[in-house]
């Protein structure tokens, strides 16, 4: 098998054994797989197999895609530090922060649309930069573990958060801020009602744009060469004269960006005020699960994006059919269990490719 | 602050160290036997949960119900971990992405099972967990009996002969040598006739053995049930009590109750009056910032053993 | 005649490769059997069969006349089997007695009984005059020292039969001595040995018979003594070689690179060059040779960049670059060719092409305002593709990873001679490297020492040394202890100052 389709097909099986196993489980606690499957389906397309009265709703369409919206961009953030060798655990905290900038830019600034949003975004972007230059210089400085500190980060910035929106933003209910004005938002009522009332907003736009950055940064540019350097060899990278220090950080940052721009895009599209979290939400652990799946490509975490963000989309489907809506966690740590036993299902397609090579030889001849 | 609150703050500390000390414990033997344990959170949460639903189904019928929550949180993190063996012993997967699918699995499984078993996304409140204790004759000792053998969870007296015991089995026995060189060389152990991969079945499920009973001294002694947030973070605080400890149970214990301490401040910080003054959150923080300034402050000086997170294939050399 | 071991017909593959074609090797008791080829001849992959690390693909192995199936390394050892593996099998922070009775640990109760084990290992060691101190540390003793840990590793389960896997790679010539001796030793104390290499001057010195293996399968086996070296190494090779490197006398010009009083600390923190002062000419090779980590390693890192030393100055064409990046004396015409080419010469999971771009990838032709070429990268990879004869599966962009060793080393020097730098800092060039690429690479020195080029090889191997060098620094313990001339010296005489036992006259007076 080439190197290629290895990329391709071995994801492809381990999303096939991830449902599988959830079907497994669904099955042993006594609830219907069918029910779960009918409930993904209506996750992802908006069609109802189960209920001929109601067939078709865009409104699941349009909750899909603001699901997938901030997991691709958390999934390019692991990505990124991936491509230069870090595991970054980071996004999460990254995010929150990002979440925090916005919901700062968004009340306390007063400016027309064209200005306030892209300061929101902009103001998200460089929050989530900071937060992830942390471990990223605390890396190239004291070679302290990456894996570690980013979780820690996580729960300083759900801590920073909350303290945040419940005493300096004057929390109205001690969960949430006063609303942003419409300047600050990415949504559109247009939008909305095409797609039947969901929450769909202009946040696919910078997640496209950070697709294509994403992309062109890692395949095109000589930063992304140094980068990738780094990340496959850091001693070989630094021989060649390369700063390997300046890129962990810069990558971290980078990486930071992304998830940065994903707080916005919750904060500023799915919701119009700040909140204040019990607990993570676990965007941070999506975005892993998506870039693994999707092999850190551009192309991959748009698919992985989209695949899980369906299946998150597909939860209140699943709760309302009496499947308990973590099921969906359970597919997903099971797909991401797959894709790190790649060795063993390459070793047993090995062993099934060759006990297929005599006859397909043949065929061939 | 004063020398009573300070005594105060023992027995608080210790519950909150106990769970701390065992499941880097686990991770102890884990990464000694060559594999990088990032999945002690996820195995917390099971034998959390495991503990807590047990000692609520339990306990109509009998008082040691939280004991048997103990045993049973013991038992399901040892089965948990038997995916995290299997995926990177034999699967060869990268250990630090299995560890995390895990975490992210049990969060995801143990929900939906309380949802099965409970009907909501948390374990029905247990009525009682495990209780403290006060020890006969050494609770007479002057000061260290109040601070130590005084309405005081039991718990950390486990946590404290799991030390001792981890101590005799990783540096006295043949075990143990066995353990640590799969750890450092795994090529020398195998060339010795040494079975790498039992050795690092015996040390990830160990770990999940550890993890699992952590999980539910955590939930019996700091918690009224079991809910999502139960564990929040300590298996990784776990993990970086390992780090501190340099791999070496004494130097565990001693950061677990480090972590205590740190945790336990939050309580005390409202009547400390120079502390009084800062916000709650700041003291949900210190846990995580002090684990990132003492990674800073031990940076480059502890040196876990060298295989841990190697792929280990007996037929390469 | 009884044989002690017998590998008959033997056969193994690996993915893509026939390691072990129809092999048919036969041992004598107490005899010292050698077992020549070259890398990749398939000698490891026979000898790990014999010791049970792989399972033969076809064939037989008998022991003392009884057909054996060698399922694991258990069974070899209590076959009487065993291995002093070429890369130790040590581990590092155990001591010599704790790496030596790991897995067959003494007991009282359930503890290991730590006494018993280090007298039963220092008994040992004397009946075999090893002399080593069972309660040292590994990472404290010598290389030396470790290989007879190793030796006694093999004693300790009672070995009849020692496989030595390429002994001497790691040991200088006087410890190559003892170790001669020590065989010879351990067979009339009853053992048989089965020693790999590639060196033919050992197996003169030490061998009873010699089986030669090429590409995995069987050439001959012939008596030592009747057999001259030529001849054995035609064998190895397949053809006539000469080890002579061809080269005329050089004609030394100015001095590019200077070193003046360098003092480097290793990574530990220890001084590890000392008040180091060295100069190296235009059309030279100065060869520099000595004892692994007497220093080699960190006065590399220093002139490349890698380590800031202590004090001391270098000087490139009386430019001092002391406190200079890797990248600024990359461009001031520092070329390097490092000692580990898969750690530091190459990035393995890069394409050939983007390796060869690898310092100056942001330069133009290959980038312009921060975005790669393609095509000129391309382009660049098929020049030096042709000119340097790499050989690689799907040229630019080929894995650096599935390339053989010889090409990827090949692939390294195209890299820095393309640069065309001043001076040239080449350490291991050929470790590893089989003998059609060892004389290539030799052959790409001295051409480049002829265009002009100041040359410092660093090498382990002695006669790579006096082969291809002009003049020969010998360093000790961070300080160079003697600088000759090649054609004047030899082998004895470097290696007794390698090993501080010697200093000439001059060098020792310069020291005081």
């Amino acid at each position: 098998m080439t190197a290629r389709r290895e990329k391709i097909v071995l994801p492809l099986i381990a999303v096939l054994l991830g449902f599988l196993l959830g079907s497994i489980i669904v099955i042993a606690t006594g609830r219907s797989p069918l029910a779960m499957i009918g409930a993904i389906v209506k996750g992802f397309t908006g069609i109802d197999l189960l209920n001929p009265d109601v067939p078709f709703n865009p409104r699941y369409i349009g909750e899909f895609i603001i699901q997938a919206m901030p997991i691709i961009l958390t999934g390019l953030a692991f990505a990124f530090a991936s491509r230069t060798g870090l595991f970054s655990i980071g996004a999460e905290g990254q995010l929150m922060m990002g979440s925090l900038a916005a919901t700062a830019v968004a009340l306390l600034v007063k400016a027309p649309k064209v200005v306030h949003l892209p300061l929101v975004l902009l103001a998200a972007i460089l929050a989530g930069a900071l937060w992830g230059a942390i471990p990223g210089l605390l890396k190239a400085a004291f070679n302290v573990h990456e894996v570690v500190v980013t979780i820690m980060m996580n729960y300083i910035a759900l801590h920073v958060n909350n303290y945040t929106i419940l005493n300096i933003f004057g929390s109205v209910d001690r969960i949430k801020t006063a609303p942003f004005a419409p300047t600050a938002l990415l949504k559109d009522p247009w939008l909305e009602s095409i797609t039947n009332g969901s929450r769909l907003n202009w946040g696919f736009i910078p997640v496209i744009l950070a697709l294509l950055i994403f992309s062109f940064i890692i395949n095109r540019t000589t930063f992304g060469f140094s980068l990738r350097a780094v990340g496959y060899n850091k001693e070989a990278a630094r021989y060649a004269g390369m700063k390997v220090n300046r890129n962990i950080v810069a990558s971290m940052m980078i990486a930071g960006a992304f998830a940065g721009l994903a707080g916005a895009v919750i904060t500023v599209g799915t919701f119009t005020f700040g909140r204040a979290l019990p607990s993570a939400e676990g965007y941070g652990f999506d975005g892993i699960a998506v870039a693994l799946v999707g092999g850190n490509e551009a192309l991959g975490i748009l698919l992985a994006g989209m695949l899980f963000g369906g299946l998150k989309a597909a939860q209140p489907l699943m709760q309302s059919q009496g499947i308990p809506r973590e099921i969906a966690g359970i597919i997903q740590a099971s797909i991401v269990l797959f894709v790190a036993m790649k060795f063993g299902i390459k070793m047993v397609l090995q062993k099934f490719e060759r006990k297929q090579a005599p006859s397909t030889e043949g065929d061939r001849v | 602050m004063t020398f009573e609150m300070l005594l105060q703050m023992f027995p608080i500390a210790l519950m909150f160290a106990a769970p701390i000390i065992l499941t880097a414990l686990g991770g102890l033997f884990s990464e000694r036997s060559g594999i990088v344990n990032i999945a002690l959170e996820g195995i917390m949460m099971v034998g959390a949960f495991t503990g807590a639903t047990v000692t609520v189904l339990l306990e109509e019928s009998t008082p040691a119900a939280a004991w048997y929550g103990l045993l049973a949180g013991l038992a399901a993190g040892l089965v948990f971990s038997i995916l995290h063996a299997v995926a990177s012993i034999n699967l060869k997967a990268d250990q630090v992405i299995s560890g995390t699918a895990l975490n992210i699995l049990a969060g995801g499984l143990t929900v939906y099972l309380c949802q099965i078993i409970f009907h909501q996304q948390r374990t029905r409140a247990f009525s009682n967990g495990i209780q403290k204790m006060t020890v006969p004759l050494l609770s007479r000792i002057p000061v260290l009996g109040r601070m130590l053998f005084i309405e005081n969870y039991p718990t950390i007296y486990i946590a404290v002969a799991a030390v001792l015991l981890t101590w005799f089995v990783v540096y006295k026995t043949p075990l143990g040598l066995r353990m640590r060189a799969c750890g450092e060389h795994p090529q020398a152990a195998a060339s010795m006739g040494i079975n790498v991969y039992r050795m690092r079945y015996f040390g990830v499920l160990v770990s999940g053995a550890l993890g699992g009973l952590g999980g539910a001294v955590m939930v019996l002694t700091a918690d009224i049930q079991y809910t999502l947030v139960s564990i929040h973070g300590t298996g990784f605080i776990s993990l970086a009590s390992l780090v501190f400890g340099k791999w070496n149970p004494f130097g565990v214990l001693g950061a677990g109750l480090f972590f205590g301490f740190s945790t336990a401040l939050s309580f005390y910080a409202k009547d400390i009056p120079l502390l009084a003054s800062l916000p709650g959150e700041f003291f949900y923080i210190l846990p995580y910032l002090l684990t990132i300034v003492a990674l800073v402050a031990f940076a480059g000086k502890s040196v876990g053993p060298k295989a841990a997170g190697e792929i280990y294939d007996s037929g390469k050399r | 005649m009884s044989y002690i071991v017998e590998m008959l017909h033997i056969t193994k593959d690996f993915p893509g490769i026939r390691a072990n074609d129809d092999i048919t090797l036969q041992i004598e008791e107490r005899s010292i059997h050698a077992l020549l080829g070259e890398n990749g001849a398939g000698k490891s992959t026979l000898m790990s069969i014999l010791f049970g690390l792989y399972q033969p693909d076809g064939g037989t192995i008998r022991v003392r006349g009884r057909e054996v199936k060698i399922s694991d390394p258990n069974v070899a050892t209590s076959l009487g089997i065993g291995m002093v593996h070429q890369h130790f099998k040590l581990v590092h922070n155990f001591t010599v007695t704790e790496n030596i009775v790991l897995g067959m640990e003494p007991r009282k109760g359930p503890i290991i009984d730590i006494r018993e084990a280090e007298k039963r290992v220092e008994e040992i060691s004397k009946l075999y005059g090893l002399a080593v101190d069972p309660r040292a540390r590994i990472e404290d003793i010598s290389v030396g020292m470790q290989q007879r840990v190793e030796i006694l590793k093999m004693l300790y389960r009672n070995a009849e039969i020692l496989i030595f896997d390429e002994p001497t790679a790691v040991l200088t010539p006087q410890e190559i001595h003892e170790l001669m001796q020590i065989m010879r030793k351990l067979v009339t104390e009853g053992k048989t040995i089965l020693l790999i290499t590639h060196k033919l001057k050992e197996i003169k010195e030490v061998a009873d018979v010699c089986t030669v293996l090429r590409r995995g399968k069987l050439i001959g086996t012939v008596p030592v003594s009747e057999t001259s070296e030529a001849r054995m190494a035609e064998m190895m090779v397949g053809r006539q070689v000469s080890f002579h490197v061809e080269k005329s006398p050089a004609r030394p010009g100015a001095t590019l690179l200077r070193i003046e009083h360098l003092n480097v600390k290793t990574a530990k923190g220890v001084l590890g060059v000392r008040d180091l002062s060295l100069e190296v000419r235009a059309g030279e090779v100065l060869g520099l040779c000595g004892i692994e980590g007497n220093g080699q390693t960190e006065l590399v890192q220093a002139i490349t960049g890698l380590t800031r030393p202590e004090s001391g100055r270098i000087l490139l064409r009386d430019r001092d670059i002391t406190h200079l990046s890797i990248k600024e004396r990359t461009d001031a015409g520092i070329g390097h060719i490092p000692e580990d080419r898969q750690k530091h010469g190459l990035v393995l999971d890069f394409t050939l092409g983007e390796n060869f771009i690898i310092h100056n990838y942001y330069e133009p032709p290959f980038a312009r305002y921060g975005i790669l070429n393609r095509k000129k990268i391309q382009e660049n990879a098929e020049r030096l593709i042709r000119e340097f004869d790499v050989r690689s599966g799907q040229g630019a962009l080929t894995a650096a990873r599935s390339m053989s060793g010889g090409n990827q080393q090949k692939a390294i020097v195209a890299r820095e001679i393309d640069r065309s730098p001043d001076v040239f800092i080449v350490a291991q060039p050929t470790r590893g490297l089989d003998v059609g690429a060892i004389e290539y690479i030799h052959k790409r020195i001295i051409e480049e020492r002829d265009k002009g080029k100041a040359i410092l090889l660093v090498s382990l191997e002695l006669d790579e040394i006096m082969d291809v060098s002009d003049r020969i620094a010998v360093i000790y313990n961070g300080s160079i202890v003697a600088i000759v001339d090649a054609a004047s010296t030899d082998e004895n005489q470097l290696g007794l100052m390698m090993s501080g036992a010697y200093r000439p006259a001059t060098a020792a007076a310069a020291q005081e």
